[in-house]
């Protein structure tokens, strides 16, 4: 078991050497908007700046796009990194880690409500849909959740901000605070975040419902063709206790092993939703950053990512044999 | 339980044994023959048959498979209709698709437009103002009418004629990118199953990289790339479909990948191998057919995702090429925050396209994965 994470960690910092080669290289080669804005003040049209733009970047150290000047860039970048350094973001002027910790409060919070919602709404959904398998639940269930996993993200926020903060005047229609009254307490603010996280968690649960139920409706009816559940019901045990007692508990051994998978999207925020919604989590800001070529930031987040991936799959294959002794690693 | 069932039909008597379902026997017996053969008493379906009639038993996914050909009429057979062929044509946006008189549009800022007519006089004017078409007047943001059933967009593109042929784009990425990663993925997939060892070895590692790339950023980062590039013509639609079969292969590289792993260890290619097949032989005559069920409902499936990303690539404005339209270029115009509250016919149809395309094929991706292996049905 130790060998084979050793061995699984090693391969881990392969993966995330060679994606960060990668990324690098690409995103050398994007155009650098921060960096004109800070050589132009805004004003690109300056007829100097071309010149000031030159001079910034290679302050900056991106002035040398050639194939050597990007390999020295990606290991004076890699240098720091591997001290913990991710460099300082340019349209935000703060150290990239910073900013990361800064924002992920918010992407956090919010995918973290919508995973609990999810998964309260979704296992009983499932089980149900199993344990009346074709009956019409089943069916209603099955084609509801297949058209939750075929809508698109941003389709369904923007009907949702169409219909409900502007049809209907529920919800704001973006942002994450509106402007208080000095007055207001904490309380205040605190239900004014949790007013205007409504509309996003409700579009990311709506989504993601499909594939959990379905997930636990295929893990329950394999359970309920298992022969101990046979035995269950031999044994003249309640229809309710075999399928909340015996079932359900092992319908969700699979599941705990995917929940391990769901570590990026957890901490990497949702950049669709938070953009659609313009919520500043990291999701929005990375989204930001890309759009403006903001270098360090781009490679910091995308590196976050890749590793949390990366934890995220080796946790998923732990979890298989912690949940199920009789998995063997090897 | 496989075993027992096994047992159990070989004691029973033949007829009851027999899968009504899936081979029709007539009621007489070997014993009362008049003179015909077997055959021509016993109705036997091939492997193909028996899927179709499988598939086609789902209503789910006989209901996708009609979804998706109206889908393929609308945006294959729609535009070549008589009343669509003025907005086909290709060229500038504005000056082609409409009246004489306008010279020059210059966007001046939100809603805000500056027009110069024939006689060289400007004006501003505002996108509202566009909404009735008088004659002679830029039919831009126009109402649901019964010439434009569904209005016409913000660069006077009639919306409904635009969605058949951004369905012709979108459907078509889906296609051609699916194509692509299934040969790359088959073979590298195949490859790294059927020799193992460090071929094995190097080719997963390359999977394992590329499934760690997160997907949406690194799209972004292409597409400003390309941007940098000045590729912003049909060309960034080639673009487009490489870097989305670079990115998505894996996932059929995998599966292959498994799939030859456990069968090469079957009893048959000990008996191709005693044979002394060919390599070649062996794997495109015995390996690649058992593989094509999965192939194909991992295809079917994979074809839905291939257009959700190329939408919403779309919708964040990126790998969309200027002048042509794609559903996913169309819901773009929902970012601007005055199209998405006053103009919902610019972005919902688009949407329910989408929508139903990518339903559609996960419908039949379903139906097919439970007629190939009734087995794995639930």
């Amino acid at each position: 078991m130790v060998k084979y994470i050793i061995k699984r960690l090693l391969l881990a910092v392969l993966i995330l050497f060679s994606v960060s080669v990668i990324m690098y290289i690409l995103v050398r080669n994007i155009d650098l908007n921060a960096l004109w804005e800070i050589a132009g003040g805004g004003n690109l049209s300056n007829e100097n700046a071309q010149e000031r733009f030159e001079i910034v970047a290679k302050a900056y150290g991106y002035g040398d796009n050639s194939f050597w000047g990007v390999i020295k860039g990606y290991f004076s970048w890699l240098g720091k990194f591997l001290q913990g350094d991710m460099g300082t973001s340019i349209s935000y002027q703060q150290p990239v880690e910073d900013v990361i910790s800064k924002n992920m409060g918010i992407s956090f919070t919010i995918s973290f409500v919508s995973l609990i919602l999810q998964l309260i709404i979704a296992i009983p959904l499932g089980i149900r849909c199993a344990v009346n398998q074709y009956g019409k639940l089943d069916y209603a269930a099955t084609f509801l959740t297949m058209i939750g996993i075929s809508f698109p993200t941003f389709f369904a926020a923007s009907l949702a901000i169409r219909f409900f903060s502007v049809e209907l005047g529920w919800f704001p229609v973006q942002g994450i605070e509106s402007s208080l009254p000095v007055t207001a307490t904490e309380w205040d603010y605190f239900w004014d975040r949790a007013w205007h996280m409504i509309l996003p968690i409700a579009v990311l649960v709506v989504l993601s419902i499909g594939s959990w139920s379905r997930y636990t409706r295929t893990n329950t009816l394999e359970v309920l063709n298992a022969d101990y559940i046979r035995t269950a019901r031999a044994k003249g045990l309640s229809e309710r206790s075999v399928v909340y007692k015996h079932v359900f508990r092992n319908s969700l051994i699979p599941l705990v092993t995917v929940l391990a998978g769901t570590l990026p999207t957890l901490f990497g925020g949702a950049m669709i939703t938070e953009t659609m919604f313009a919520i500043p989590g990291i999701g929005k800001l990375a989204y930001d950053a890309m759009m403006d070529g903001d270098i360090p930031f781009i490679m910091g987040y995308n590196m976050f990512l890749a590793t949390l991936t990366v934890i995220g799959i080796l946790l998923t294959d732990i979890m298989y044999a912690v949940v199920d002794p009789r998995v063997k690693l090897a | 339980m496989e075993e027992n069932k096994n047992l159990l039909s070989e004691e029973l008597p033949e007829e009851t044994s027999v899968n009504a379902g899936d081979v029709a026997v007539e009621t007489a017996t070997a014993e009362d023959v008049h003179g015909e053969n077997l055959s021509d008493r016993v109705r036997m379906l091939s492997p193909g048959q028996l899927v179709a009639k499988r598939f086609f038993r789902s209503k789910l996914s006989v209901i996708g498979l009609i979804t998706l050909i109206l889908l393929f009429v609308f945006s294959f057979v729609g535009p070549l209709l008589p009343g669509c062929s003025d907005w086909v044509k290709n060229g500038d946006p504005i000056a082609d698709r409409n009246k004489e008189n306008i010279k020059q549009v210059v966007y001046v800022d939100v809603l805000k437009y500056e027009i110069t007519n024939a006689d060289g006089e400007t004006e501003i004017l505002y996108a509202y103002n566009f909404m009735t078409n008088e004659d002679g007047e830029l039919n831009w943001y126009a109402d649901m009418n019964s010439t434009h059933w569904l209005g016409t967009d913000m660069n006077g593109y009639d919306i409904f004629t635009n969605l058949m042929l951004g369905g012709r784009v979108s459907l078509t990425i889906g296609f051609v990118v699916i194509f692509l990663e299934a040969i790359l993925g088959v073979i590298l997939g195949g490859i790294a199953g059927y020799f193992g060892g460090w071929v094995d070895n190097l080719i997963m590692r390359i999977v394992d990289i590329l499934s760690c790339i997160p997907t949406i950023p690194i799209m972004l980062i292409l597409s400003q790339m390309l941007e940098s590039w000045n590729i912003l013509d049909i060309r960034k639609l080639y673009f487009l479909m490489a870097i989305l079969t670079l990115l998505g292969w894996t996932g059929i590289a995998r599966m292959v990948r498994g799939q030859i792993l456990s069968l090469r260890e079957q009893e048959f290619m000990l008996a191709a191998k005693c044979s002394g097949l060919s390599t070649f032989r062996k794997i495109f005559k015995h390996l690649l057919p058992n593989v094509m069920p999965q192939l194909i409902v991992q295809m079917t499936m994979g074809l839905g995702s291939i257009i959700l990303t190329e939408a919403t690539l779309g919708f964040l404005g990126i790998g969309v090429p200027l002048g042509t339209p794609t559903w996913g270029s169309m819901i773009n115009s929902a970012t601007k925050m005055d199209i998405l509250i006053g103009y919902p016919n610019f972005w919902i149809p688009p949407g329910i396209c989408i929508t139903l395309a990518i339903l559609a094929f996960n419908f039949v991706g379903d139906g097919l994965r439970d007629a190939f292996d009734p087995k794995m049905k639930r």
